[in-house]
C-alpha cells in the first residue's frame, strides 16, 4: 500500500485528530518527520484495503456477519511516513474455541515492511467467530 | 506536538482525557472509507440486521485509533513502540466515548527510559469498551 498525504488527513479528519504534524506537512517536517506520519493504528489499514483478510476468512468457510474483532496488537520497529509503500505478509498462527465451539478465535500475525524491505511495525489481531 | 520529559513524570499520572462527539452513522461511513475496514456490518444497517444486530456499531479499530490520539497527544509517536487493544464491549450508536490513560510503569533499561501507559475508552454510562496498553521510549 503506498502511503497517500490525501489519504492520510482523511484519516486523521475521521478520528477528530487536531495535532497538525498529522495534516500539515510543514508541521510534520517541523516534528522531524520526513513528511505526514502515518498515526499508530493506519497501518492496519493497507492489508484490510487490499481485501485480502476477508477473502481468506471467507475461504476458512468464515461467515463475515459473525465476526468480531478481538484484540489488536502493534509494535512499532520505524517510522511510517507518506510516501513510504509498505507491505504486509501474514499467516494464520493459531485457531481455538471458547464455550464448546460457540465463540472461535483466529490469530493473525503480520510483519510490515517498507519500500526497502525495512521492517517497520508487526501486528497480531485476534478475530472472534460467533458461531 | 507533543513533548514530555521522562523525568518530571510520575507513575499514577493520568493522559490528559479525550472526549469524542456522540458516535453517529456519519462518522462510522468515513471511517469504512478512512480506514479500509468495508466490514457491511458497521455501514449497513440490513446486513447489521441479517447477522442478528439491533443497528451498525462502532469499529474496534475506530475505538482504537481514538486512545492512539490520547497516546500521541501526550508523548510524540516517534516514541511510541507498542501499542495493544482489547475490544471489550461494543461502541453503540449515539455512545460517547470518553478516552482516558495513566502511566503506570517507569523503567530504565540499556540506556533507554521507557513509560508505560494503560488507557481505556468508556462510554457515558462507564462502560468499558476498549482497554489497551502502549510502550514508549524517551530519550
Amino acid at each position: 500500500m503506498e502511503i497517500e498525504k490525501g489519504r492520510l488527513r482523511f484519516f486523521a479528519r475521521t478520528i477528530g485528530e487536531t495535532d497538525p504534524i498529522y495534516t500539515d506537512e510543514a508541521a510534520a517536517k517541523a516534528a522531524g518527520y520526513r513528511s505526514l506520519p502515518a498515526p499508530p493504528t493506519f497501518i492496519f489499514a493497507a492489508e484490510l484495503e487490499a481485501g485480502t483478510v476477508l477473502d481468506a476468512l471467507r475461504a476458512m468457510g468464515v461467515n463475515l456477519g459473525r465476526i468480531l474483532h478481538g484484540e489488536q496488537q502493534f509494535t512499532y520497529l520505524a517510522p511510517v511516513c507518506a510516501g513510504d509503500t509498505i507491505t504486509v505478509a501474514s499467516q494464520i498462527s493459531d485457531i481455538y474455541d471458547k464455550k464448546n465451539g460457540a465463540l472461535e478465535f483466529i490469530v493473525k500475525d503480520s510483519t510490515v515492511t517498507n519500500q526497502h524491505g525495512m521492517p517497520v511495525a508487526t501486528m497480531r489481531s485476534v478475530i472472534v467467530v460467533r458461531n | 506536538m507533543a513533548v514530555i520529559d521522562y523525568d518530571t513524570i510520575s507513575v499514577g499520572d493520568p493522559l490528559p482525557p479525550l472526549t469524542l462527539p456522540a458516535l453517529d452513522r456519519t462518522r462510522l461511513a468515513l471511517f469504512a472509507g478512512a480506514s479500509g475496514d468495508h466490514v457491511p456490518l458497521h455501514i449497513d444497517i440490513d446486513a447489521a440486521r441479517r447477522a442478528g444486530m439491533p443497528d451498525v456499531f462502532g469499529h474496534g479499530m475506530l475505538s482504537m485509533a481514538c486512545l492512539g490520539r490520547l497516546l500521541t497527544g501526550w508523548a510524540p509517536q516517534s516514541a511510541l513502540r507498542s501499542f495493544d487493544a482489547r475490544f471489550v464491549g461494543i461502541t453503540h450508536l449515539h455512545n460517547v466515548i470518553t478516552c482516558t490513560g495513566k502511566v503506570i510503569e517507569k523503567r530504565e533499561q540499556d540506556g533507554q527510559k521507557f513509560v508505560r501507559v494503560d488507557v481505556q475508552a468508556t462510554n457515558q454510562h462507564g462502560e468499558k469498551k476498549t482497554l489497551g496498553e502502549a510502550l514508549f521510549a524517551l530519550a
